[in-house]
């Protein structure tokens, strides 16, 4: 609804990759599907392939970011391409440079992607709408609204687990209300056809008339785990014991952190993510983050595959998958 | 000068007049409606056969950037935009640069609106000193410098006691009040109406009670002060419902909506639009059907444009970064008028929100065809429909949320003290 035109081209397929909200089932099994082409180039000698070779890919971070910015580095180098890291938050953005100048100056160096984090909600949107039409935008996180590559990853790690999304139960904890990763996570579950997405918090970070996303909203965590396949955890920013949403982390971790004990409702193969950097003992115990049920490591590293995968496609570099295998 | 409009309908619902029939203005006011004035040789006819003619416009809330933000527009452009619109008297809030709560910035604005020559204007003065709302403004001095009402624009008054102070002594100052009621810290930095829309495009919200919860503070703060309060750009249905409570227990507060808030939604923000980047925001369609039926029953007095021009770049960012705020002047008739197509307002209704209902809560002489009044007139094609484009605007702010949008009633003519000020 929000980005379907901008993000798709005349033929419906990928231009940009904005949000994961109006993208067809399709859409996402092609880039789950891809994806595990790139998996293996990790392990190589070689861990390059050609794609993007000759291709210039911009990481525009607005907001701080060591992990998304590092993944999406090493994914473009993986594709071949090379790499500008522009830190905007500590340059031009504090010299009062506009947006709109930051990208018109980029582009006259004739960069062909720009992968960008920014604080704003329809950040991303906004980029995709300014830039030439041969320039390709990845949201790699904007505000509170969608963190699509962060979603994917997920996706592409529940399945490794659980191959049968539609007999899923997923229950995404904590603080949704300023969460883009929960935004993103939950459009794409409803799009393959997941049993049941729960969010589960307390009503300060539950944003307003979510259902209408199609979840179910629960302020009691043992009934939001009970019987559940995947548990998502979210992390609870600092700043959220500053306004008046939390009393303190204590109280936090008290009613909605998951411990072993907690983990117990849920079903006994349920898994653990965790879109990282975690804080032990805030929302997770130690005991569960580092634990059999933990997938949270498996996270990261799919997100480089998953990652090389979307700029691939979008640039449309699509090559059979014997080809990246080579 | 003497002109004789002739042929058109004449709408005029402060004196109750509905009728095909000519009008003759002398000496820049109204000399007769229907019959000539014995030996009324006119000067200049214009033909309004086959359209209506109306009291020139009233706009209760219309930003024209000077001075402090002529980059985006300026007193001569945006008087211009206004008759081009039909408005032939329109209020300008005081949130200026520097703030109107001195006589002398009062004297400076209706100085240079008289040298644009088009529509009257009136500054209204600062509630609060430099609009801090921490002490008081000069009342007096600005009342006696020519402000009809004082407020406090958008800029909250946090604190009740100075809030209460303010009104008492704008109600001892015989200054009726306006009032934007939203509560600052329920507002929370939010840019779109809380709900489902917020929720999907991830922006900050601002909840319907940000305004509710204001709205009552300032209810019984007027019923305890005295103070005649006007509430500017009323958003949501339980603040219509708030109102209407008070009224029927004869409160003397007037209300009135902004014509974006009737014509759009807060899903037309979908997509990021920054030209529904609006304060008060745009909400559900619930809120608008109440403030339509609030509009259309009375509760609700008038209509107002709530113009504000922008420059390109206060648009163009991602949307919280935007500045709120839509161009709308030259659309206000026509907006309201495709209420009255559809069947949504009576027709009188409508011209009295922006004419006869707006005069009447500035207390000014205008807003009327009667027989002696100021000679403000519109007169305007009422089927003529055209395509909005932002470009064709005479505002110079550009920033329209209705660019593509067909609408109806094309203004033709509009006269201020009996002189043509837009169209020949």
């Amino acid at each position: 609804m929000t980005a379907r035109d901008i993000q798709l081209d005349q033929n419906g397929r990928l231009r940009h990759f904005l949000t994961t909200e109006g993208l067809s089932q399709q859409h996402l099994y092609e880039i789950l599907d891809y994806a595990e082409s790139f998996v293996g180039v990790a392990d190589r000698a070689v861990k390059k392939v050609p794609l993007l070779r000759g291709k210039t890919v911009v990481n525009l971070f607005f907001e701080p970011s060591t992990r998304t910015r590092t993944t999406f580095e090493l994914a473009a180098k993986r594709l071949s391409a090379d790499v500008l890291n522009l830190d905007v938050s500590t340059s031009s953005a504090t010299k009062g440079e506009s947006l709109q100048d930051t990208l018109r100056t980029l582009e006259a160096m004739h960069c062909d992607m720009f992968v960008v984090r920014h604080a704003n909600s329809g950040a991303a949107h906004f980029i995709a709408r300014q830039v030439a039409p041969h320039v390709r935008v990845i949201n790699g996180g904007d505000g509170r609204h969608a963190h699509p590559t962060q979603a994917l990853l997920d996706l592409f790690t529940i399945r490794r687990h659980k191959p049968d999304i539609a007999s899923l139960r997923v229950a995404i904890v904590g603080d949704v209300a300023h969460s883009r990763v929960a935004r993103s996570e939950i459009h794409a579950l409803n799009t393959l056809g997941a049993r049941e997405v729960r969010v589960v918090g307390p009503r300060t970070l539950i944003p307003s008339e979510i259902e209408a996303m199609g979840v179910r909203v629960f302020h009691d965590v043992s009934q939001g785990l009970a019987d559940v396949d995947v548990i998502i955890m979210l992390r609870l920013q600092r700043e959220r014991m500053r306004s008046a949403l939390l009393p303190s982390e204590h109280e936090y971790f008290h009613c909605y952190g998951l411990t072993q004990k907690r983990l117990r409702v849920a079903r006994p193969d349920a898994i653990v993510m965790h879109p990282g950097p975690i804080n032990r003992g805030v929302e997770i115990d130690s005991e569960v983050a580092d634990g059999e049920r933990s997938v949270i490591l498996q996270q990261v590293s799919h997100g480089i595959a998953v990652r090389m995968a979307i700029m691939a496609l979008i640039m449309g570099s699509v090559v059979p998958a014997s080809a990246a295998e080579d | 000068m003497r002109i004789r409009i002739r042929n058109g309908r004449i709408i005029d619902p402060a004196a109750g007049v509905d009728r095909q029939a000519d009008l003759f203005i002398a000496e820049k006011i109204i000399a007769a409606v229907g019959r000539s004035p014995p030996g009324f040789q006119a000067d200049r006819e214009i033909d309004a056969s086959g359209k209506w003619v109306l009291p020139g416009l009233v706009d209760l809330c219309a930003r024209l950037r000077e001075p402090g933000a002529e980059h985006k527009a300026t007193i001569a452009s945006e008087c211009a935009a206004a008759v081009a619109g039909g408005v032939t008297s329109l209020c300008f809030p005081p949130d200026t640069d520097p703030v109107i709560d001195t006589p002398a910035v009062v004297e400076l604005i209706h100085r240079r609106a008289r040298a644009a020559r088009q529509t009257r204007v009136y500054a209204l003065g600062a509630l609060t000193h430099a609009l801090a709302g921490e002490r008081l403004a000069e009342m007096h001095a600005l009342k006696r410098a020519g402000c009809l009402a004082v407020t406090n624009a958008g800029h909250p008054v946090t604190n009740s006691e100075v809030l209460r102070r303010a009104m008492e002594y704008a109600a001892s100052c015989e200054l009726p009040v306006f009032l934007h009621a939203e509560d600052y810290d329920l507002r929370n930095g939010g840019v779109v109406h809380e709900g489902a829309i917020s929720t999907r495009l991830g922006l900050p919200p601002i909840p319907a009670a940000a305004e509710t919860v204001a709205v009552s503070r300032a209810l019984m703060l007027a019923e305890c002060t005295g103070a005649r309060v006007h509430f500017c750009r009323l958003s949501a249905a339980r603040s219509v419902a708030l109102i209407a409570e008070a009224r029927k227990a004869g409160l003397p507060v007037s209300a009135d909506v902004g014509i974006c808030n009737l014509r759009l939604t807060v899903d037309d923000v979908i997509g990021y639009e920054s030209n529904c980047h609006l304060n008060p925001p745009l909400r559900t369609l619930a809120d608008q059907r109440a403030l339509r039926q609030a509009l259309a029953d009375g509760t609700i007095d008038a209509v107002c444009s709530d113009h504000q021009p922008h420059d390109l770049d206060a648009k163009s960012a991602p949307f919280s970064m935007t500045e709120p705020g839509a161009s709308t002047i030259e659309l206000l008739l026509p907006l309201l008028f495709g209420l009255v197509h559809d069947g949504t307002l009576p027709l009188m209704r409508a011209v009295a929100a922006i004419t006869q209902a707006p005069a009447d809560i500035l207390g000014i002489e205008a807003g009327t065809l009667a027989m002696g009044a100021p000679a403000d007139v519109v007169v305007v094609d009422a089927q003529e429909a055209y395509t909005v484009r932002a470009q064709e605007m005479r505002s110079a702010g550009k920033n329209t949320p209705f660019a593509g949008w067909e609408v109806a009633g094309k203004i033709s003519h509009t006269l201020v003290g009996g002189r043509v000020v837009f169209g020949t």
